[in-house]
C-alpha cells in the first residue's frame, strides 16, 4: 500500500475517534437549557467528522488515481535511505532537545549550544568563524526580542535567579 | 474613493510606515533568494515582529513588503542558480537560467524586475478598482451566506489541487477545520477535543501551525537533500543591468497582457501566483510567432516577463478576496489573515469603512513596494545575491532556530516548541505522500468564522432550514458542491473513455 492511502487509514483513524466524541460523549457535559438550542456544540463536528470520514475512505480506497509521477524537487519516500535521514532525525532531536532546555538553561546557553552542535552536525569545521557567529546571533536575538520587543527570555541559566 | 485615497497616502508616507516598506522588501528580497524559503515560510517567520508593532496598518505593510521582497527574491535565484526559492518563480527559472548561463544576468534581472514593477503596480490600480466594488455587494452579504461563500472558497482551494489531489486537499481542508475545533469556541463556553490538557485549552497557535506546514518541512527538505541548496555557483559577477529600447518594446505587451490576466486569476481561490505563472508563460509562449517560440526555453525575454509580470499581479490579486470578504484564497493571504487577526482587526466588506485607513494604505503601500524593489532593490542585487554564498551548514540551524523562536515568542512556552516539532514531522511525512499543506493552514484558519457563521444562521433561522430559505445561499453551496464533483468526474470519464479506446485497438 502506497504511503498517501496509508496516510488515509491513520486519518481515517482519527476521524473515528473525533467522530466517537462529537457523537457520544461531548454532549453528556450539555446544561439542559442549551440542549433547546438549535445547534450545540457538537454539530459542527459533527459534520465535519462525517465529510472527514468519506473523505479519507475515498483514498484509502484509490477512487481518485494521481497520476503517480514525482515531481522534480519533491523527495522520493520510497529512497529515503538515500537521503541524509540520520542528520534529519538528529536535527529534530536536537529541537526536542532546545524546547527542553530552553527554561532550565537559559536562552542564550541553549541557543548557542543548538546552533553549533547543528552546524557541526551537517558538517562544517570552521569553528573559529562558527563559535563567534553563534554567540553574535544569540545575542542579538535576546536583545531584539526582550529588550526592543519586550518579550521576557530567560538569557542565563536558572541557578543564577533572573 | 478619493478621500479613501487621501487617507491611504497620509497614512502610507509617514516615516514608519515608509520604513516598514523599505524594511519589508528588503528582509523579503534577502531571505526569499535563500532556496527552500518561500514567502510563506518568511512572512510566518515575520508575524510576532509584525504583531508586536501593535499599529495594524504598519505591520500589514510590512507584512505586505515582505511578501513582494520575498517574491523578487526568488526570483533572482531562480535566474542566477537555477534554484526557485518558491513555486511561483519556477517558470521564471525556464528563460531566466538561460540568460544567466548567456552572460545576461543582469539583463534577466532588469526585465525581471520591470515586469514585476509593472505587475505589481498594473494589479493594484485593479485592486483598487474591483475591491470597493465587491465590498459594496458584499455588504449585503448575512451570516448564512458568508458561510456559504466560505465553503465555495474552500471548495474551489480543493477543485484547484490538480489531477488526483482533490479528494487529498478536501481531506487537509477538513483536518484543518477540525484541528481548529481544538480548544474553547467563541459561541459555547466549553472547552472541546482538549483530552482535559490545559496547554490545549485555547486552541493550537496558527503561527506555530503555519511554521510546522511550511518553513520546517522546507527546512527538513533541505536537510534531507544536498543538492537543493546548490550554493556554489551562484553570487558570480552581475554586470550590465541595463536593457535595449528594441526589447523593452518587444515585452511591453507581454507584461501588459499577462499583469492583467494574472490579476484575475489571482483574485481566484484556490489559484494563485503559481498558477497565473505557469499560465501566463504558456499563453505567451502559444501567442508568439513561430521564431519567436524556438526562443522560448532557451532565454526568450518574452519568456521571462510573462511569468514575472503574471505573478506579481497575481500575489496582488489575492488581497481581493482577503481585504473585501475576509476570505484567503491562498496559503500566504491565509497567513495574513491570521496576522490581522491577532491585530484585532477582522478583515471584510466592513474594513474599508471602519478601518480605511488600513485598507488604503495597503494599497499605497503596493505601490511603494514595488517602488522600491524596483529602484532600490535593483542595483543592490549584486550585493545581495552574496546571501547565496552562505553555507548550507550555517542556513539550516539558523531557519530551524527562527522557526523556534516564532513559535516560541508568539505564546512564551515551551510546550508549543514540542508541539512545533510534532506537526512539523507529521507534516513533512505529508509532503511525502503529495498532500497538499496549504489547504490545511486555510481550514484552520477560516475554521472559526465558518462555524461561527453557521452557527448564527442555525439560531437566527431555528435550524438548518436557512440553506433552502435563502436563494443565494443555497446557489453557493451548489457551486461549492459542483467545484468539488465536476473535476474527479471528468477525470474518471476521461479515464473510462481512454480505457475504452485502449480496449478497441
Amino acid at each position: 500500500m502506497a504511503l498517501d492511502r496509508w496516510i488515509a487509514l491513520i486519518i481515517l483513524m482519527m476521524c473515528t475517534g473525533y467522530a466517537y466524541t462529537a457523537f457520544f460523549t461531548m454532549d453528556d457535559m450539555l446544561a439542559p437549557f442549551m440542549r433547546r438550542d438549535p445547534i450545540w456544540p457538537s454539530t459542527f463536528p459533527k459534520v465535519l467528522s462525517v465529510m472527514g470520514m468519506v473523505a479519507a475512505i475515498l483514498i484509502l480506497l484509490g477512487f481518485e488515481k494521481g497520476d503517480g509521477t514525482i515531481k522534480a524537487g519533491e523527495i522520493n519516500y520510497r529512497r529515503l535511505q538515500d537521503y541524509k535521514i540520520g542528520q534529519a532525525l538528529f536535527l529534530l532531536g536536537l529541537m526536542v532537545a532546545y524546547a527542553l532546555l530552553l527554561r532550565p538553561l537559559g536562552f542564550i546557553g541553549s541557543t548557542v549550544g543548538f546552533l553549533i552542535i547543528g552546524s557541526v552536525l551537517l558538517g562544517e569545521r570552521r569553528l573559529h568563524i562558527l563559535i563567534p557567529v553563534a554567540f553574535a546571533a544569540a545575542f542579538g536575538i535576546w536583545y531584539l526580542v526582550q529588550e526592543v520587543l519586550g518579550i521576557f527570555l530567560r538569557p542565563w541559566p536558572f541557578v543564577f535567579g533572573v | 474613493m478619493l478621500e479613501g485615497l487621501m487617507i491611504g497616502l497620509a497614512t502610507a508616507f509617514s516615516l514608519t510606515n515608509i520604513l516598514m516598506v523599505i524594511g519589508g522588501c528588503l528582509i523579503g528580497t534577502f531571505i526569499g533568494m535563500l532556496p527552500g524559503l518561500g514567502p510563506m515560510s518568511i512572512i510566518a517567520i515575520m508575524i510576532p515582529v509584525a504583531i508586536s508593532i501593535g499599529d495594524p496598518s504598519a505591520a500589514l505593510i510590512l507584512l505586505a513588503g515582505v511578501y513582494y521582497g520575498a517574491i523578487f527574491g526568488g526570483s533572482t535565484s531562480s535566474i542566477l542558480i537555477n534554484a526557485p526559492g518558491v513555486a511561483s518563480t519556477v517558470a521564471s527559472s525556464f528563460d531566466g537560467y538561460p540568460l544567466a548561463r548567456q552572460g545576461k544576468a543582469g539583463k534577466a534581472l532588469t526585465v525581471a524586475a520591470i515586469s514585476s514593477f509593472a505587475g505589481g503596480t498594473i494589479g493594484a490600480i485593479l485592486l483598487m478598482i474591483f475591491a470597493p466594488a465587491l465590498s459594496t455587494v458584499a455588504l449585503l452579504f448575512g451570516s448564512p451566506e458568508y458561510f456559504a461563500l466560505m465553503v465555495v472558497g474552500l471548495s474551489a482551494i480543493a477543485a484547484f489541487a490538480g489531477t488526483g489531489q482533490v479528494t487529498k486537499a478536501l481531506l487537509m481542508t477538513l483536518v484543518g477545520l477540525m484541528l481548529a475545533t481544538i480548544g474553547e469556541g467563541v459561541l459555547f463556553n466549553m472547552p472541546r477535543f482538549t483530552f482535559g490538557i490545559m496547554d490545549l485549552q485555547s486552541g493550537l497557535g496558527f503561527i506555530t501551525l503555519a511554521m510546522a506546514m511550511f518553513a520546517l518541512p522546507e527546512a527538513i527538505y533541505l536537510v534531507l537533500d544536498p543538492s537543493r541548496s546548490k550554493t556554489e555557483e551562484g553570487g558570480g559577477e552581475i554586470k550590465d543591468l541595463r536593457i535595449t529600447r528594441d526589447e523593452a518594446r518587444q515585452i511591453a505587451p507581454v507584461i501588459g497582457r499577462q499583469s492583467v490576466q494574472g490579476f484575475l486569476i489571482g483574485v481566484l481561490p484556490g489559484a494563485g501566483a503559481t498558477i497565473a505563472s505557469f499560465l501566463g508563460y504558456a499563453v505567451e509562449r502559444n501567442i508568439a510567432t513561430k521564431e519567436e517560440q524556438e526562443q522560448f526555453g532557451k532565454g526568450s525575454l518574452k519568456g521571462l516577463a510573462a511569468p514575472e509580470s503574471a505573478n506579481n499581479a497575481a500575489c496582488t490579486g489575492s488581497f481581493v478576496p482577503l481585504l473585501t470578504l475576509g476570505i484567503p484564497g491562498s496559503g500566504t493571504t491565509a497567513i495574513l489573515l491570521g496576522a490581522l487577526i491577532a491585530l484585532n482587526v477582522s478583515p471584510g466588506p466592513r474594513l474599508m469603512i471602519d478601518e480605511p485607513q488600513i485598507f488604503w494604505a495597503v494599497i499605497i503601500s503596493m505601490y511603494l513596494g514595488n517602488l522600491v524593489l524596483l529602484i532600490l532593490n535593483l542595483p543592490l542585487i549584486p550585493y545581495i545575491a552574496k546571501v547565496l554564498l552562505v553555507p548550507r551548514t550555517f542556513l539550516i540551524p539558523f531557519i530551524l532556530f527562527f522557526t523556534m523562536m516564532g513559535a516560541y515568542i508568539g505564546q512564551n512556552n515551551a510546550t508549543e516548541l514540542l508541539l512545533l516539532v510534532g506537526l512539523g514531522i507529521a507534516a513533512t511525512i505529508l509532503r511525502f505522500a503529495d498532500y497538499p499543506l496549504a489547504p490545511l493552514l486555510i481550514g484552520f484558519i477560516l475554521g472559526p468564522m465558518l462555524e461561527n457563521n453557521f452557527s448564527r444562521s442555525m439560531q437566527i433561522y431555528d435550524g438548518i432550514g436557512f440553506v433552502l430559505e435563502r436563494p443565494m445561499t443555497l446557489g453557493l453551496l451548489t457551486v461549492a458542491a459542483l467545484l468539488i464533483v465536476l473535476p474527479s468526474y471528468r477525470a474518471r470519464r476521461a479515464k473510462l473513455r481512454a480505457e475504452g479506446v485502449a480496449d478497441g485497438d
